[in-house]
C-alpha cells in the first residue's frame, strides 16, 4: 500500500530523458540495481518466509523424509470410497506420474490413475516403499487457534495495547513539556540540565536497576503495571531532544503573536506549539509505543510470577520455554505477536523514518 | 502588630509581590515545565544511582533488608576474583568484536545501496530494511532460533544444498557469536537512515571535483564518503557500543536465561540479572551495574579520544 503512495520517485528521472542508446543503457543499469537490492533484501528477509511458512505447517512435517518446503499433507484420492496414498512413480518409459497406490505388494503394486476416468488398474515393477510420496498444498490455521488458546492472546493483547498506551500518553505528554521549556525559557543552568539530560541516554539503565526495584518493591508496586509505566511520566532524553529541535525550528513570532493577544505560557504551547508539531509529537508517540509494546526486561523483572497481567513480549518467551520443541506453534505464535507492530509501521512508515533521522543526526 | 499593619499597608504598592521582573518570571516557568523531567531524574535516575552506589558496598538482600551490613569493597574484590565475571567479560567483549563491525559494515552497505541515485522504489525498499526492528525482539529472537535450527532450519538446508559446511549455530561455542550477529542485523534499520542522511549531507561538487580528478568509485567512497560521514558513524558506533553491552534479551530468550553453550551466552547483563534477581545479591550485582557503567563508559572514552584525531567536522571545531 504504501509502495504506491511512494512509487512516483522513479518517473521523475525518467522525466529528464535523453538520447534513446543512454536512456536504454540507462534503464538496463537501473534495473540491475533494482534486482540487486531486490534479491538482497529478500535473503535479508528469509527468516519472516520461515516463519510464516512454518506457522502454516503439520506438526512435524520438517521432520518427514521427502516433505517440500511449503505448507503440505501426504496427498490422498477417493478410490472406490476410500482413501489411499498418492506416490510419485518412475515410470519404464522415462517419465514420472501422480498415482494412487491401490495394491501395495513387495515386489510389485498396483496403481491408478487418479485422471483416468476408466480406472485402469497399472502393475508396477519395483518396490513401493521406495517411492517419494506426492504432497498437497494444506496451510494449517490449528496452529493459530492452539497458540491462540493456549496463550490467552486476548489477554495478552489486551495488557500490551493498555501498558504501552498508558506509557506512551504519560511519556509523550511530560517530553512535550519538558521539551517546551528547554526550547523557549532562558533559565540559570539551562545548558547544564541539557547536558546532562543527553548524558543519561548514555548511562545504563543497569546502575539504577536494582535501587529502583527495592524502591517499588517497598511501596508495593511489584507485581503490578505501576513500574512499567509511571517512570516514563516523566520525560527521556530521547523524547525531549527529538521535540526541543523540532521546537526551536518553529518561528518565536508566531509565540509572540499569540502572547500580543494575552496567551501565556500554557496557551502558547497549546495553540501554537503542538499544531504546528504534529509530525515530531507522532513520530515521538510512535517510537514510544513501540519501544513500550516490545519491552521484555522491566515486564520480566515486575511480572514474571502475574501471568494475567503480563504483555506479549513475557509470554511468548515463557510459551517457547514450553514448547520449544514444536517449531510450528513458536512460529505461530511469533507472527501474531509482530502482526500488530508490522501493520502499524507499513501504515506509518514515514513518520517512523523521518523521526529517527532527526534524533540521529542533528547530534 | 504595628509592624504587619505597615508591611501589609497602603505604603506598598498594590500587588507589588506578585508582579516578578519578566527574565525572573521567564525563569520560573521555565523550571516548571523542566520541573517533570527534573523530579524524574531525582526520583529514578540521581537517587537510584546515590543508592546503587551505597547497596554496592553492602550484603543487601530484598529478602531480609534488616540483616543488611556494611561489607566495604568486598563485592568489588569478588568481582575480580569471581571466574564467572571473567568468563561473561570474555563472552561480551568476544561477541562485541565479531557483532560491532558487522552491524557497522552492513548498516553502511544498506545505505550506500539504498541511497544510490539510479535506484527505483528508495523508499519501499528502506523500509522493508528498517520493518525488523518493529518486530518485539522475543519475536523475532524465536523466529531465528527456528531459522537456525540444525534440523529443521533453512539456512543450514540452503547452505548444504550449495555444498557448504553447516554449522551448529545455536548449541556450539564458537558459532553462537556469529549466529547472534546475524540475528543482530534485524537490528540495524535506525543505523542505516542515519548513514543514509550522513550520505545525503556529503556535497555533491566534492564527488564532482574527485571525478575530474580520476577518482573511481572506491577512492571517492574512501576518501570522500567515509571522512564526511565520520561523524555519523562515530555516533553509531556509540549507539551499537552500549546496545552491545546491554544485551540481554535476546540471549535470554535463546537460552531461557542459562546462557549455553557452556556460558558462551552468559554476557554481563545476564550475570546481573542472574545475581540480582535470581540469586538475590542485591550488594554484588550492584558492583556488577558499576562495573558494567565503567567498562562501557571507558571504551566510549577511548572512541571519542580516537575521534579527535580521526573524525572530520565539516563545521570546524566542535
Amino acid at each position: 500500500m504504501t509502495a504506491i503512495a511512494q512509487a512516483g520517485s522513479p518517473s521523475r528521472s525518467l522525466a529528464d530523458r535523453s538520447p534513446v542508446g543512454r536512456s536504454y543503457r540507462r534503464f538496463l543499469g537501473r534495473s540491475s540495481i533494482l534486482m540487486f537490492a531486490l534479491v538482497v533484501i529478500s535473503a535479508y528477509l528469509l527468516p519472516l518466509l520461515y516463519m510464516v511458512t512454518t506457522a502454516f505447517q503439520q506438526p512435524g512435517q520438517s521432520t518427514m523424509p521427502g516433505a517440500p518446503v511449503w505448507p503440505a499433507a501426504p496427498q490422498t484420492a477417493e478410490y472406490q470410497g476410500q482413501s489411499y496414498p498418492v506416490y510419485s512413480v518412475p515410470m519404464p518409459d522415462g517419465t514420472t506420474r501422480q498415482l494412487i497406490l491401490v495394491e501395495p505388494g513387495r515386489e510389485s503394486s498396483v496403481f491408478i490413475d487418479p485422471t483416468d476416468a476408466s480406472r485402469t488398474r497399472i502393475e508396477w515393477q519395483g518396490r513401493w516403499r521406495t517411492l517419494e510420496g506426492a504432497w498437497t498444498f494444506a496451510p494449517l490455521v490449528d496452529n493459530f487457534t492452539t497458540a491462540w488458546n493456549q496463550l490467552n492472546f486476548p489477554r495478552l493483547l489486551r495488557n500490551t495495547a493498555l501498558i504501552a498506551l498508558l506509557s506512551t500518553i504519560g511519556a509523550v505528554a511530560s517530553s512535550i513539556l519538558v521539551a517546551y521549556g528547554f526550547a523557549r525559557f532562558r533559565f540559570r543552568g539551562k545548558n547544564a540540565l541539557f547536558v546532562i539530560l543527553i548524558a543519561t541516554i548514555i548511562l545504563p539503565f543497569q546502575v539504577t536497576l536494582l535501587p529502583q526495584y527495592v524502591l517499588f518493591t517497598w511501596i508495593g508496586w511489584n507485581g503490578t503495571w505501576l513500574p512499567l509505566i509511571i517512570p516514563h511520566c516523566f520525560a527521556n532524553a530521547y523524547n525531549v531532544f527529538l521535540l526541543r529541535q523540532y521546537f526551536l525550528s518553529i518561528p518565536r513570532e508566531l509565540d509572540e503573536a499569540a502572547m500580543i493577544d494575552g496567551a501565556g505560557p500554557f496557551r502558547v504551547l497549546r495553540s501554537v506549539i503542538v499544531p504546528q508539531s504534529v509530525a515530531a509529537i507522532t513520530a515521538v508517540a510512535l517510537f514510544h509505543f513501540f519501544f513500550a509494546w516490545n519491552d521484555f526486561f522491566v515486564p520480566l523483572l515486575y511480572l514474571a510470577s502475574k501471568p494475567e497481567l503480563q504483555p506479549l513480549s513475557i509470554a511468548i518467551q515463557q510459551y517457547n520455554a514450553l514448547y520449544a520443541t514444536q517449531p510450528t506453534l513458536i512460529q505461530a505464535s511469533a507472527l501474531m505477536t509482530m502482526a500488530v507492530p508490522i501493520i502499524v509501521f507499513l501504515l506509518a512508515q514515514r513518520a517512523f523514518m523521518r523521526g529517527v533521522v532527526v534524533t540521529g543526526v542533528e547530534k | 502588630m504595628t509592624a504587619t499593619i505597615e508591611e501589609l499597608g497602603p505604603t506598598k504598592p498594590p500587588g507589588r509581590t506578585l508582579t516578578l521582573r519578566p527574565s525572573v518570571r521567564e525563569a520560573l516557568w521555565g523550571y516548571a515545565f523542566v520541573g517533570p523531567w527534573l523530579i524524574g531524574l531525582v526520583l529514578f535516575t540521581a537517587g537510584p544511582m546515590l543508592a546503587s552506589l551505597v547497596m554496592s558496598v553492602t550484603d543487601f538482600n530484598l529478602v531480609k533488608p534488616e540483616a543488611t551490613k556494611f561489607v566495604g569493597l568486598d563485592n568489588y574484590a569478588r568481582l575480580a576474583s569471581d571466574p564467572t565475571i571473567g568468563q561473561s567479560l570474555v563472552a561480551t567483549f568476544k561477541f562485541a568484536l565479531l557483532a560491532i563491525p558487522i552491524t557497522m559494515g552492513a548498516s553502511l552497505g544498506f545505505a550506500v545501496l539504498l541511497n544510490h541515485p539510479r535506484l527505483a522504489f528508495k523508499g519501499p525498499l528502506r523500509a522493508l530494511v528498517y520493518l525488523p526492528i518493529m518486530i518485539p525482539l522475543v519475536a523475532s529472537t524465536l523466529v531465528w532460533i527456528g531459522f537456525l535450527n540444525t534440523e529443521t532450519g533453512w539456512l543450514n538446508a540452503i547452505l548444504g544444498s550449495l555444498g557448504l559446511p553447516q554449522p551448529d549455530w545455536i548449541n556450539s561455542e564458537a558459532w553462537i557469536y556469529p549466529a547472534l550477529s546475524l540475528m543482530g542485523l534485524w537490528g540495524i534499520g535506525n543505523f542505516m537512515l542515519i548513514n543514509i542522511a550522513g550520505l545525503q549531507s556529503v556535497p555533491t561538487e566534492l564527488y564532482e571535483a574527485a571525478r575530474m580528478d580520476g577518482a573511481g568509485p572506491w577512492t571517492q567512497f574512501r576518501r570522500i564518503t567515509i571522512p564526511l560521514m565520520s561523524p555519523v558513524l562515530l555516533y553509531n558506533l556509540v549507539i551499537i557500543l552500549i546496545g552491545t553491552f546491554q544485551y540481554f534479551t535476546q540471549a535470554y530468550t535463546m537460552t531461557n536465561g542459562r546462557g549455553d553453550p557452556n556460558n558462551a551466552t552468559l554476557f554481563m547483563n545476564l550475570v546481573l540479572y542472574r545475581e540480582g534477581f535470581v540469586f538475590n545479591h542485591m550488594g554484588y550485582a550492584a558492583a556488577i551495574a558499576w562495573l558494567l557503567f565503567v567498562v562501557v563508559l571507558v571504551l566510549t572514552l577511548i572512541l571519542f579520544a580516537f575521534a579527535r584525531r580521526r573524525v572530520y567536522y565539516a563545521g570546524g571545531e566542535r
